[in-house]
């Protein structure tokens, strides 16, 4: 579904990926580990066509997202569920839900969606009217995965979304993942927190200074020497 | 009495005053919302309009008020022109720093300004519609009114008009998708790309916007102003102004400024005298900046 060849991408003149290839399949959950600085999230921004790769090419349905621009990627049914959320502060939390669902076909479904992510996220039905910064983490949070989802996305991108999130809340934004897959939608995601998203994980890649050194199924990566002494401290 | 009723007078100016500068402020706070750049060249563009009003008044003998059919869209146009073809390019290289694309501003500005002063030279110009000193009176309405206090008719008419765009202008930006997006893409660019808005086309259309928003100032001010080349600069300040005292892209702060900033020259006028306005000005300019760095977005925020 989503084909990542060997891709270069920099900041200015700053080399941060090198030769990163990896692959996604329809219906599976794949997770990309690594430490802080690895270049997880600019992989994501890359797929996402915020950052041109300066070499390789980046697939999706058979699409060179590497060739289009930026904004048609959600049309293709790829949503991205961003590192720190970056919600529109300002507008309310169903303003923000309803960016999520601007293209046509979205937005044909628009008030459906809404009542499947209200219904999955009652909090934030109650809080429709509140200004998305008035959020505590973990709603904004469950605000990010629900505006993605807004879209009907066919695969989805998540970029570290239990980062600074309490124990419990965690818990939920792995369920959450799982619910997701269940309903068929593809899933890429970022986690420091190696443990549970090896657990969820069909495959796993771990990304190393910009580059790929290993690549296992959730339970192989789980069991790796070198995986448990570098990410799970044991 | 009277000191109250020369108080009320000076606020009821103020206010018809404010209603017309908030419509200014407007358009430089979409630009600065979304293109976190100061449009220097803001006061020009209304100047632009102002002439098409004014030779459209005097050609074709429309009134000033119908010329906002004419220079609506022409500024629209026009920003839209000046945004693609000039500040768009320089936005794009990293290397020439914010500042720059400010001084583009001043630069184009400037252009303007010296064709107008080329074609129809730097004479004082008025536009004398025949109800200019007509008023209404609160004694029409109001038999027994202890006070009298008047208003003049295209001060109330312009005033009528910029309330009416402001309120289209919101219902544009908090109930339709496109205006939802203009204000995606002020908050977070990358997130708004994300959710699949076109932000390029979307800075592309704020700058029309806000010409065509300031523009409209200059089809409402025509009225009452004399026009002259050079005009343009004091309105660029006072969309500064209340842009600054809005809070830098609050279009709420900047209908607020827009009101406190005429209120304030008003009351300089007629507490001070005539030609203090300026220093007034100039004064909340700084009083702003001081006491007041967040703007009245800032202070709503607080609360
Ligand atoms: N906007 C940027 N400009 C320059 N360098 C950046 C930028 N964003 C990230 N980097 C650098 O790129 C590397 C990878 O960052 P990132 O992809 O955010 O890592 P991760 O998500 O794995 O923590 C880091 O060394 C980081 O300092
Ligand atoms: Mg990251």
């Amino acid at each position: 579904m989503l084909k990542v060849n060997g891709i270069d991408v920099f900041y200015g003149d700053v080399q941060v990926l090198w030769d990163v290839s990896f692959h996604v399949g329809e219906g599976e959950v794949v997770a990309l580990i690594g430490t802080n600085g690895a270049g997880k999230s600019t992989t994501l921004r890359t797929i996402s066509g915020l950052l041109r790769p300066r070499k390789g090419t980046v697939e999706f349905l058979g699409e060179r997202l590497d060739q289009i621009p930026p904004y048609r990627i959600i049309e293709l049914g790829l949503a991205h569920v961003p590192e720190a959320r970056r919600l529109f502060p300002e507008m309310t939390v169903e303003e923000n839900l309803e960016m999520g669902a601007l293209k046509p076909a979205a937005k044909a479904r628009r008030a459906e969606s809404l009542e499947r992510v209200y219904s999955r996220f009652p909090r934030l039905k109650e809080r429709r009217r509140q200004l998305a910064g008035t959020l505590s983490g973990g709603e904004q949070q469950m605000l990010a995965i629900g505006r993605g989802l807004m879209s009907l996305p066919r695969m989805i991108l998540f970029d570290e979304p239990s980062l600074g999130l309490a124990p419990l809340l965690v818990e939920e934004v792995f369920n959450v993942v799982n619910d997701i897959r269940r309903d068929g939608v593809t899933v890429l995601i970022v986690e420091q927190n190696v443990r549970q998203t090896l657990a969820v994980a069909d495959r796993a890649y771990v990304l190393e200074t910009g580059r790929i050194v290993r690549e296992g199924t959730g339970s192989e990566l789980l069991d790796d020497e070198e995986v448990r002494k570098a990410y799970l401290g044991v | 009495m009277v000191q109250l009723e020369v108080f009320l007078q000076t606020l009821v100016s103020g206010l018809l005053l404010g209603g017309l500068y908030a419509l200014i402020g407007l358009g430089m706070t979409l630009i600065m919302g979304v293109m976190k750049i100061i449009n220097l060249a803001h006061g020009e563009l209304m100047m632009v309009a102002m002439y098409i009003a004014f030779w459209l008044f005097h050609l074709l003998g429309m009134d000033p008020y119908v010329t906002l059919l004419v220079t609506v869209p022409a500024l629209f146009v026009l920003g839209v022109f000046i945004q693609k073809t000039l500040i768009s390019p320089v936005l794009k290289v990293d290397s020439i720093l914010p500042e720059n694309q400010v001084i583009l501003t001043v630069g184009i500005g400037m252009v303007l300004q010296n064709l107008a002063t080329l074609f129809f030279t730097s004479d004082y110009r008025s536009t004398p519609v025949d109800y200019a000193s007509d008023a209404w009176y609160l004694s029409d309405w109001w038999r027994s009114s202890p006070i009298e206090l008047s208003f003049s008719v295209p001060w109330v008419v312009s005033f009528g008009f910029a309330v009416a765009i402001t309120a289209a202008l919101w219902w544009f930006l908090q109930r339709t998708d496109a205006g939802k997006a203009i204000r995606a893409t002020a908050q977070d660019k990358d997130a708004a790309i994300l959710m699949g808005v076109n932000v390029e086309r979307m800075t592309v259309v704020t700058f029309g916007l806000g010409a065509a928003l300031v523009g409209a100032a200059g089809s409402l001010f025509i009225p009452m102003y004399y026009l002259y080349p050079a005009l343009g600069g004091r309105f660029t300040l006072i969309a500064f102004v209340i842009t600054i005292l809005g809070g830098l892209g609050s279009t709420q702060g900047a209908i607020i400024g827009g009101l406190i900033l005429g209120v304030f020259e008003s009351m300089t006028a007629t507490y001070v005298g005539m030609g203090w306005a300026p220093v007034g000005r100039f004064l909340v300019f700084v009083a702003c900046l001081i006491f007041l760095p967040g703007g009245v977005a800032g202070l709503m925020r607080r609360r």
